[in-house]
Formats: C-alpha cells, structure tokens, sequence
C-alpha cells in the first residue's frame, strides 16, 4: 500500500499522517505543491491539514492552484483515491472535487477538542471498516469547520450516500460543535472516491493521547 | 484604473460575524439596527486603461479566486 500526502506551504499535518499510515505498515511519501505529478504507485493521496497558504482570503483558495492540483484532478477522474482532512477537506471544496464549502464556526471561535462523530454510511471504500451508525472519538481543530450547502444540494448528498460522517455525542445523538448543516463532519463525491472530512483521525492513534479510534477509520481507507 | 471588489456571503447564507456585531450593537443600546453583514474588501490597482475589459478580467477574477460562488456573493467597482 502507498499514500502519498500532499504538502503546501503551511500544511502541518502531512508528518502526523505519515506516522499513522506508516503505523498501520502502508509505505508513505510526502510530495510537495510543486510537484506536477502523483507518483503512480499511489494506492490513497491525501490532502493533510494544516494552513495552507497561511488561510489567507479563504482556506484552501489559494491551495487550489498549485501545481500539484491538477494531477490531483487528474487522479481522482481516473477513479484514484484521494483522502482531505481538515485543512485538505476545504481544499477540495474550494477546487470543487467535492460539493459545498466550509465557514467561519458558528460560534467563531477556533475549536480545538476530542468530539463524537457517527458513521452515516458505510457503503464507500473510505469508513468499510466501520459500520453504520459507529461512534468514533476523534479530535477537531479548526476555524473554518461549519459545513455549508444549500437545500437541494443537501438533499442530492442525502439521496446518494454522501454524508459519510456527523457530529454527535458519545451515544451518537447530534451534537453540533460548529453551525455545520445537518451537523455534516464529512462528505464524499457523488463517484466515492474522494472524501472528505474536518475531524483529524491521523491525531488519534493512540490511546495514550485520548483516542486509538483513528485505526479503525484510517485501516478502512487502506482497506480496497 | 482601481477596482473595488466586495465580497460577501449570499443572503441566506448565516453570516456569525454579522450575528456578533449585531449583537454587540445592541449591548451598546443601539437598536435601531436591523440587520448587520460583514464582508472583505479587495483593492486593485490595474495597469488596465479599458473600462470593458477591467470589468471582464475582475469578473473572472472573482469567479476563480476572490470569491467562493458556493457561498459568497461579490460587487464591482471600477473607479
């Protein structure tokens, strides 16, 4: 298995993400913005969080025209498996690889705290690992994590399977942290291929730190 | 030529800052204050001398960069 991550000025996650999918034995390589192509033996690309660009005008904006992005477009039209967290999911959002976008929190603050999500659906190659209506504990740490979509695109996630992830309590009852619709923590694209999520599983591989729950959920997108 | 872009987000589209600063407003007593949006405003000075073309080119601009069509709406201003 090999995961490539993908590293803009200003991403700081792409080593925490290593150490996880090294952990579970996957080989890992970091690539850096200006790279013009994804190393063809890539079995998962993913987009680490981070701050890329320093956030400035809006997070992922400035991201989306690296020259890396286009072999990332590339990649996931031949149905290549491309992972966003955090700062990676508002990238591919605002490179429109996957539908809507991410806000201000509701509450504006930053928020950084371990938090309950639920698995909405299991039926993808990322959460195969997991079963629907799982509870996982993984940390949250963002500015810009309040998922937005209008009404008919809600309703088109909603009949295809998209919603991968919600924010809840630990007994998987909704509990919204940051204003998001439907208490959305992460999405797919209409194909399957490409998800993305605001909560960091990479940060929670070991116990020690509050939560192992990241194993499951990171092994599911090694898994096909 | 300068170009004046705002950008805000679409009515509909809850805006939290505008939310805090309405609320803030009233703390202060004033309350005859409706409604309060924040947005961000992007100067450029354009080396562009035709009003057509600068109008199309920050258009584009907008479109690609300055504002996200998901969520944000934008005005120009060509001065």
């Amino acid at each position: 298995m090999k995961v490539s991550i993908l590293q803009f000025p200003g991403t700081n996650c792409e080593y925490d993400t290593q150490y996880a999918f090294e952990k579970l034995g996957a080989q890992t390589e970091i690539i850096w913005h200006k790279s013009t192509t994804i190393p063809a033996d890539t079995d998962l690309l993913v987009v680490a969080g981070g701050f890329s660009y320093g956030d400035y005008l809006r997070s992922g904006a400035i991201a989306k025209f690296s020259p890396v992005m286009s072999a990332v477009k590339e990649y996931a039209d031949k149905g290549g498996k491309v992972l966003g967290i955090c700062n990676g999911f508002q990238v591919l959002t605002e490179a429109r690889l996957l539908p809507g976008a991410l806000k201000r929190n509701e509450g504006l603050h930053f928020i950084s705290k371990h938090h309950h999500l639920k698995v909405e659906n299991n039926e993808n190659i990322f959460l195969e690992k997991l079963n629907t209506g799982d509870v996982v504990n993984i940390p949250i740490a963002h500015h810009d994590g309040n998922y937005y979509i209008d009404d008919e695109g809600l309703k088109e996630l909603e009949a295809n399977g998209q919603i991968l992830l919600k924010y809840t309590d630990a007994s998987g009852e909704i509990k919204n942290p940051n204003g998001s619709v439907a208490s959305i923590a992460g999405v797919c694209n209409k194909e399957k291929n490409i998800f993305g999520l605001m909560p960091h599983p990479e940060r929670a591989m070991e116990s020690l730190l509050g939560s192992d729950d990241g194993i499951k959920m990171l092994q599911g997108f090694l898994a096909s | 030529m300068k170009a004046i872009v705002n950008v805000f987000l679409k009515a509909g589209v809850l805006d939290s800052q505008g939310k805090a600063v309405h609320h803030a407003l009233s703390s202060l007593q004033f309350n005859n204050v409706e409604d309060v949006r924040v947005g961000k405003q992007i100067v450029l000075q354009l080396t562009e001398t035709n009003k057509e073309k600068a109008m199309a080119d920050v258009t584009k601009m907008c479109e690609e960069l300055l504002a996200n069509t998901v969520i944000e709406d934008y005005t120009i201003e060509l001065v």
